[in-house]
């Protein structure tokens, strides 16, 4: 039971780059899921493409997560999972942020439910989300310093 | 502090502060309300209050320890949050789960659909003011929960599903036990829908209010019952069936009304379809079998072997002391909860500690839509709202 068919995942790389051959950075193959890398500045176009391509219809963004490559650069890797209902498929986009200037488009023009998972990464690793409606933090209190989900900041907290 | 932009001047409205302490917030959510009269203008959730850091606490822990601090997330829902956690770590390993201990997990999360289903009735009725349903819900609950004790030891907090498999055996009596409870179980369900399906006040309540489109819905990003009661027949247990799923033969129920009420009778008929799948994992279930995979390094030995081999007591000496080193890699798994997808995504990089563990809570996404489910409704309305989406502030907030 594959959670990506991966006649699926041929399908999304076919038509992305016949599309625009330069959004396919990279494809990851991993425990039967595909990733897709796709270069930071292409990141809002190919998503575009995957939701509004009629034969990809990836009509939902499931979620979005940072994970901290520190002390590598560049050390934010965002993972978005989108979810194609109608056909039941899933593929996952990945693009990566630097430290120095951690800015990223924002995918809430396409998805409004990336809000909140984009709020919630801005307020825990201190990536800011360009043309984010309503960037703000959303867990921690406005007066908190710092990003705690970055890996160089102490789990127990700063003194 | 969030603060709510009135429009001094044009309009009369208020603001108002519902929460963190309010009794239908299930919870610590606050809701900052902009009213005009009776009507909310604008809605403004205002959450954290429970933020405890899960997500980082993983980050600090061993694999296997991490199991633990699952369970504290949806608390009504520990052993699917014990599922998608163990289930992410069995996809990054390549580890096989042996069919009995499938079976039971089976059992197990569907037996928590149940019990979370009856806490959100027991508690949305209690909040629309039908306030014996929530006695009735909580006595079936207290059933399940005495099943889950038996089981695991612990009511609430089992961690009972482990990396590989299960923690303990079945208890010995356990089909008598769980048989007298699918037994009894469908009389109960036709004794609330008898108290509100048809009862007048319920419906007035309920029907007609917070209602959002099927591309509203998918859009926000909202999985679940609120999705299903929209029409969308989308459930992760049979999109991409996990331990086994598409062995059981259950209907996904979905109506196309997408008010609160539709969102009632989606979950009451999701009680009666979990049923089935327990009945259907009750015969699968052998009496003798494995519940963990053999993979020495990974799952701890059996506590017979550990005693008597060198072999298995080094095993279990370094298991609980440095843990195990899955590959670098990912793996996203997303399991069908109560209240939507949810999902785990970790990330190893060859240590015995993961880089980053991620939750996706089905709760906080779905939550996302209520500012727009209670606009220009009544107060009292925005109360439904609440109670229908089913949030956990355990998970939201994480």
């Amino acid at each position: 039971m594959p959670q990506l068919a991966n006649a699926n995942a041929g399908v999304v790389i076919e038509r992305l780059r016949a599309w625009k051959s330069e959004s396919v950075a990279q494809v990851i193959e991993y425990r039967g899921e595909t990733t897709i890398v796709v270069p930071p500045r292409l990141l809002l176009a190919t998503a575009e493409q995957c939701k509004q391509d009629p034969q990809l219809n990836f009509n939902q963004l499931s979620d979005v997560t940072c994970v901290d490559r520190f002390p590598n650069e560049p050390r934010f890797e965002l993972n978005y999972q989108l979810l194609s209902i109608p056909r039941a498929a899933r593929i996952r986009l990945r693009t990566s942020v630097s430290g120095q200037q951690p800015v990223i488009d924002s995918l809430e023009p396409l998805w409004p439910g990336a809000n909140w998972m984009e709020r919630e990464i801005f307020d825990l690793f201190g990536i800011r989300f360009e043309g984010h409606s309503d960037l703000r933090r959303i867990l921690l209190p406005d007066e908190f310093e710092g990003a705690p989900l970055r890996r160089d900041f102490p789990v127990e907290g700063k003194r | 502090m969030t603060t709510v932009e009135t429009a001094v001047g044009t309009s009369k409205t208020m603001v108002l502060n519902m929460g963190p302490q309010h009794p239908s917030t299930h919870g610590v959510l606050r809701v900052l309300l902009e009213l005009d009269g009776e009507n909310v203008v604008t809605a403004v959730p205002d959450l954290g209050y429970l933020h405890t850091g899960i997500e980082k606490s993983c980050e600090d822990k061993t694999y296997s320890q991490a199991i633990t601090l699952t369970d504290r997330m949806d608390y009504l829902n520990p052993l699917g949050n014990n599922l998608v956690y163990c289930l992410a770590v069995e996809k990054l390993l390549g580890l096989e789960v042996p069919k009995r201990a499938q079976y039971i997990r089976v059992m197990m999360v569907e037996l928590q659909r149940i019990s979370s289903h009856l806490v959100w009735l027991g508690t949305h009725a209690l909040d629309m003011g039908a306030m014996s349903v929530m006695l009735y819900a909580f006595r079936e609950r207290e059933e399940i929960l005495k099943i889950f004790e038996r089981f695991a030891g612990q009511r609430m907090m089992t961690s009972y599903i482990r990396i590989g498999g299960l923690a303990l055996d079945p208890p010995a009596g356990w089909r008598e036990l769980v048989k007298r409870f699918v037994d009894m179980m469908p009389a109960r369900i036709d004794e609330y829908e008898e108290l509100l399906t048809n009862n007048r006040i319920w419906q007035g309540r309920l029907k007609g209010i917070g209602y959002l489109s099927a591309e509203t819905l998918i859009a926000m990003s909202t999985t679940g019952p609120g999705l299903r009661a929209a029409g969308v027949a989308f459930d992760n247990r049979k999109a991409f069936p996990y331990s086994s799923y598409e062995e059981f033969d259950f209907n996904v129920p979905t109506r196309t009304e997408s008010d609160c009420f539709a969102r009632y009778l989606i979950r009451v008929q999701e009680m009666r379809e979990s049923l089935k799948i327990v009945r259907q994992a009750m015969d699968k279930i052998t009496d003798q079998g494995p519940i963990k995979s053999e993979a020495p390094g990974i799952v701890p030995p059996q506590r017979e072997k550990m005693k008597t081999e060198m072999e298995a007591l080094i095993y279990h000496f370094k298991i609980f002391t440095e843990g195990f080193s899955p590959p670098p890699g990912e793996a996203y798994v997303a399991v069908e909860s109560p209240r939507g997808e949810l999902g785990c995504f970790i990330a190893s990089d060859g240590s015995p500690k993961p880089l980053r563990v991620h939750f996706r809570s089905p709760s906080f996404i779905n939550l996302q839509a209520l500012p727009q489910m209670v606009k220009g409704q009544l107060i009292a309305d925005t109360v439904a709202c609440i109670g229908t989406i089913d949030i956990v502030l355990g998970e939201v907030d994480r």
